[in-house]
């Protein structure tokens, strides 16, 4: 019953069209998220003393036709497990939290309500998505999410860059959507039915065509990378730190790009009928998170570092799910969620204290001007690092020593995942003491702390869950079925747990190099060339520019005028040439019409001469 | 009786418009608005008619109002009306569509205001006499009648270049249109031969058997009318022209009417007369839907002019109707009634929003605007709804449409449906382009003028209305689905492509018999 409240809830953020005062808009903005939490967590207790698994709700038939052969029915339908579950929490949770300081945040925006109207309806697509019961219902919520996303990058409409960053994560996430529906439409024709529970069985049923299954299932990976920022589709993330900081906590960090993961997560059972699709997950995975934690290292602007950082731990997550530890990777994605919000929300601190100065250089010894601030970040940093004890430690430790255990003792996606534990070791290490120690930067000097109690608030919440979140159990066997607790070798877990912490020495030890040898600038421990690249995101914007979007856009411009309309135009043209030449004729001459007839007359003589003389 | 009485309804305030103008000016609009709205009420009276929701037994009970008069009776020709499911919502999409393209341009129109409402009024009419006939003459008929009104608005009251524009409309459409007479004439011939009786009847023409050969000529004689209409690439050059220099309620006609009339025509004549041919012309036909697709979005991507904009969004969207109409499964067909259905509301809700903006700044130029949100914020959430229907967005109705085109034509043609699928991807490059360019950005100094003004309080709500029915159809299709769902399973009894793989539902036992029975 607290599922029906609820779904009144999610819904009336999109009442939220017409408020006129700030005041009114923040109580109703943020109060339906609070609210929505609350019933989460009555939901969550529910789900404890009933001893319950899985709660189904269908509300109403969405489509149902039939082709004579086979019916196809879509509802509208709610599904809650354990994962859901998980997800709700995390949505509706920290997203409750994020809401409450962009309160803060946001203050004095003339488009504040904009702003919280287009929250809502991001936090109620992204309840849609994981509340599915089908996975056509799914799909809506998940354009809805891609949408939201595109408005709130963009909502700073004014600068023509926001707009193309927006721009950005719309189109080239809808390029894994596409994939993802024709995903769909595969299962649908394979198995006649979109709802999970039947699709999931008629998946785990061994008559299935395991070719099918895995068209399919990459197929879906396609879309898990568009909205998950994996690679190949990784670009728009770090594009779309454009929009407002409790944005890119909200949605590039926290919520909607893990629906990708949870979407994996979801059809477990269909990509573990396929070797392939798991294996493409474990690559994809690994070498976004090698790649984008390298390129982590060489950011310069503070928040496309996190967001960086998010794709390499996003990585991390689709490692997990290609190794089979589908409740590490949702582990991790909470982890993930508390400590990433938490960086974000402080850098938003940070951003916002020195008016909008991004860049890091330009920071540094912040340490005593905002205090709170930098506790935070530090303890963000540490969990993003996964120093022991700290919430990360627990979830990566998972993904760890399950890939050893997966792919059979010493494999490349295991020492993927230890070599970059070390990297994030160095960009967390990098980031903390470019901002908050050392010598303070040109920026830092016109530090006023913008800080407020709205902000204070979550900041502490988040990192006491960062800290501690390691600790919170999940109870996703019920969902995912009790993996056997194999035991890794515990040389293995020294060389996890000691990975970040190398990591971060040895920055230091760069660092210190680099403070003896002043006549190189700090961060120039690799070759420019190299750095430049990593910096531009190893050249896939460029790549893409080169070989897709300039072609299409020559094709297009080319064709603006329609080459169809012409070859229609030149038909009528040559008509009214034939006119004009043919009219030219009547020209009411006597003369030259006596000079036609003549020749006219000539030129049949002559022919009846030629053919009798053919004739004869 | 009610559909003449909606006919005659339509032409006698045509023709009082005239005279009525000159009486009291401003009048001719009201007694438009009135009339279509009048017609709406009648129609939309047949909803409580009892049989309406009654699964018919027989073909003659699909109808559920029909009238039929002798009328050239030499040679067999009848005055023929009726109305089905499919027919009711064609007819309550132009009549809707017709009084919102009134409603959204008070004003607008300054010269010649009641010639004007009568040529709107004479259209509509024209448009469902086309919705209801049965008889083939009598379509044509209507099919002609609509022409004729439309060529007008678009010459007299159209922009810049309207003359061109209008020729380049009649000429695309009329000899297209004689093609299709001629193939009329020759089935009706043909079948005059078979059965020694000359009739135009539908019901009776369907139940010529044809050689295939023959099927095919004809056929086409057919489609390349109706393509016309759609209209489907390489057909198409008409329509961004037209629909550019037409003024703004022509244009919402144009693009929520005119263009059904082509998929209709294919719906209730091509493929019941010609089934054979139609599935053997189904795979040309979905490659033409696909290069519709794909050609429109990249043209429409392309595009300065925010109307020609538009425009080729609705080819690349014809393209979706045609693979549902000819992909020889039910679900696609019903995908593509919605789709008219859909695109019908939000290509004229667009049309409407660039009239605003025309009013606004005398421009379509897309370069000539920019950030038009920070004064016209009403405006601008107005476009951001239809261009994400337009482009697609789930819970809105053109996204059930284009899926269950989708799912029904992937099991046969997985491969024309995954490169319809790709329209997606373009569908949102060309209208994030309009977004951005028009509405986002910084805003150019010199349109900030005081006379600018928003959306009015009304306008809004006219806006909503078609906002919320096109929400409607996005998260609740199903009332409309089983309005069309009657005719859809009639032509597929016929045009199935294997019978012998046929097993007919439990349910629809007797509906098959009946459907049979019929022709």
């Amino acid at each position: 019953m607290p599922l029906l409240g609820f779904i009144t809830l999610s819904c009336t953020p999109l009442w939220l069209q017409r408020e006129p005062s700030e005041k009114f808009t923040t109580v109703l903005g943020v109060g339906s998220v609070g609210l929505a939490a609350l019933l989460t967590a009555a939901l969550g207790a529910g789900f404890q003393t009933h001893d319950a698994t899985i709660i189904q709700t269908p509300l109403w038939q969405w489509v149902q036709v039939s082709d004579g052969k086979f019916p196809l029915q879509l509802n509208f339908g709610f599904h809650v497990d354990a994962l859901t579950l998980v997800m709700l929490s995390v949505i509706t949770g920290v997203g409750f939290l994020i809401h409450v300081y962009s309160a803060a945040y946001m203050r004095g925006d003339d488009s504040y309500r904009r702003y919280f109207a287009y929250l809502n309806l991001f936090v109620f697509s992204m309840l849609v998505l994981v509340l599915a019961d089908n996975l056509a219902l799914l799909y809506l919520g998940w354009e809805g999410v891609g949408l939201c996303s595109y408005l709130l990058i963009g909502f700073w409409y004014r600068n023509p860059d926001n707009g193309r960053a927006a721009r950005k994560a719309f189109i080239v996430t809808r390029v894994g959507d596409t994939a993802m529906l024709i995903g769909l439409l595969l299962l649908l024709k394979e198995f006649h039915t979109l709802s999970l529970q039947p699709l999931m069985n008629a998946v785990r049923s061994p008559g299935a065509d395991p070719e099918v299954l895995t068209l399919a299932a990459l197929l879906l990976l396609g879309g898990t990378t568009g909205k998950s920022a994996q690679l190949p589709l990784q670009t728009w993330l770090p594009d779309a730190m454009a929009g407002p900081t409790p944005v890119s906590a909200l949605i590039h960090a926290a919520t909607m790009v893990t629906a990708g993961v949870y979407l994996v997560a979801r059809c477990h059972d269909l990509f573990l009928r396929s070797e392939i699709a798991m294996l493409a997950t474990a690559t994809i995975g690994t070498l976004t998170l090698l790649l984008a934690g390298i390129s982590a290292l060489a950011q310069t602007d503070l928040k496309r570092v996190l967001a960086y950082s998010t794709i390499s731990q996003l990585g991390y997550m689709f490692l997990a799910l290609g190794a089979g530890a589908f409740s590490a990777a949702v582990f991790h994605l909470v982890t993930h969620a508390f400590f990433k919000a938490l960086l974000f929300l402080s850098a938003g601190v940070v951003i916002l204290s020195l008016h909008h100065e991004q860049d890091i250089r330009s920071m540094g010894g912040l340490r005593k001007k905002l205090p709170l601030v930098c506790t935070a970040f530090a303890i963000g940093c540490a969990a993003l690092a996964a120093l022991p004890l700290t919430s990360g430690f627990f979830s990566k430790e998972q993904i760890l020593a399950q890939t050893w255990n997966t792919f059979g003792g010493l494999n490349p996606f295991w020492i993927g995942g230890i070599v970059g534990a070390l990297v994030t070791g160095m960009y967390s290490a990098r980031l903390l003491t470019q901002v908050f120690f050392g010598r303070e930067g040109s920026a830092s000097q016109h530090c006023r702390s913008a800080q407020m109690p709205a902000m204070s608030v979550p900041l502490t919440v988040l990192a006491l869950l960062a800290l501690l979140g390691g600790a919170i159990p999940l109870h996703l066997d019920s969902v995912f079925g009790s993996i056997g607790n194999h035991h890794v070798p515990s040389l293995v877990q020294w060389i996890a747990a000691a990975a970040p912490i190398c990591g971060i020495l040895i920055w230091l030890l760069i660092r210190y190099l680099a403070e003896q040898n002043r006549a190189k600038t700090q961060s120039h421990f690799f070759f420019p060339i190299l750095q430049n690249w990593a910096r531009n995101g190893w050249g896939f914007d460029r790549l893409y520019q080169a070989l897709l979007t300039a072609p299409l856009r020559w094709v297009a411009s080319a064709n603006r005028d329609d080459i169809v309309d012409k070859c229609y135009a030149s038909v009528g043209s040559t008509c009214l040439r034939l006119h004009f030449w043919l009219s030219r004729t009547q020209s009411g001459l006597l003369r030259s019409y006596l000079t036609a007839i003549v020749a006219g007359v000539i030129g049949v003589l002559f022919l009846f001469l030629l053919i009798t003389a053919v004739r004869l | 009786m009610t559909l003449l009485l909606i006919l005659l309804l339509l032409l006698a305030a045509a023709v009082l418009c005239c005279p009525l103008e000159k009486v009291h000016p401003g009048s001719s609009r009201a007694l438009a608005i009135f009339s279509l709205l009048m017609t709406t009420v009648l129609l939309f009276g047949y909803l409580w008619a009892p049989r309406v929701f009654t699964v018919p037994a027989t073909l003659a009970d699909l109808w559920w109002d029909q009238l039929n008069w002798a009328w050239i009776p030499r040679f067999g020709i009848r005055f023929h009306l009726g109305i089905d499911g499919l027919g009711f919502l064609m007819l309550a999409l132009t009549l809707g569509m017709g009084l919102f393209g009134l409603w959204i341009t008070p004003g607008q129109i300054r010269q010649r205001v009641g010639l004007f409402h009568c040529c709107y009024l004479l259209t509509i009419a024209g448009v469902v006499g086309v919705f209801t006939a049965l008889d083939l003459f009598l379509f044509f008929f209507f099919w002609e009648v609509m022409l004729i009104p439309m060529f007008l608005l678009i010459a007299i009251w159209g922009y810049e270049d309207r003359t061109r524009a209008a020729i380049k409309f009649f000429i695309f459409t009329q000899a297209s249109s004689l093609l299709m007479l001629a193939a009329i004439v020759a089935l009706a011939y043909l079948s005059y031969l078979q059965n020694g009786e000359i009739t135009f009847s539908l019901q009776h023409l369907a139940q010529a058997r044809l050689p295939l050969h023959t099927q095919y000529w004809l056929m086409f004689g057919f489609f390349i009318a109706f393509a016309v209409k759609l209209p489907a690439v390489p057909l198409h050059p008409w329509l961004p022209d037209a629909h550019t220099q037409a003024p703004t309620a022509a244009s919402i006609l144009l693009a929520a009417v005119l263009l059904k009339t082509g998929a209709y025509g294919l719906l209730r004549f091509t493929l019941p007369l010609f089934p054979e041919a139609c599935s053997a012309f189904a795979p040309l036909a979905l490659m033409i839907g696909v290069a519709s697709i794909v050609y429109g979005a990249m043209a429409a991507y392309a595009q300065q002019d925010i109307k020609r904009l538009v425009a080729y969004s609705s080819v690349s969207h014809m393209g979706f109707v045609l693979i549902g109409v000819f992909s020889g499964n039910s679900t696609a067909t019903l995908g593509a009634i919605t789709l008219m259905i859909a695109h019908g509301l939000s290509s004229a809700a667009l049309f409407g929003m660039v009239g605003k903006l025309q009013q606004r700044f005398h421009s379509r130029n897309i370069a000539e605007m920019s950030g038009l949100w920070a004064t016209l914020p009403r405006l601008s959430a107005v476009a951001l709804v239809f261009v994400m229907a337009a482009i697609g967005l789930p819970g809105l109705g053109n996204f059930v449409a284009e899926f269950l085109v989708l799912v029904g034509s992937f099991p046969s043609y997985p491969w024309l449906t995954t490169a319809a699928v790709s329209g997606v991807i373009l569908a949102a490059m060309y209208g994030l382009r309009l977004l951005q360019r028009v509405f986002f950005g910084l805003p150019h100094s010199n349109q900030v003028t005081p006379d600018m003004q928003d959306l009015s309080r009304r306008e809004l709500a006219v806006f909503s209305c078609a906002g919320l029915l096109l929400l409607w159809i996005g998260l609740y299709p199903q009332p409309l689905l089983s309005q069309a769902k009657e005719w859809v399973e009639v032509i597929h009894n016929r045009t199935i492509e294997n019978p012998a793989n046929y097993t007919p539902r439990r349910d629809g036992d007797s509906r098959l018999k009946g459907s049979e029975a019929g022709y």
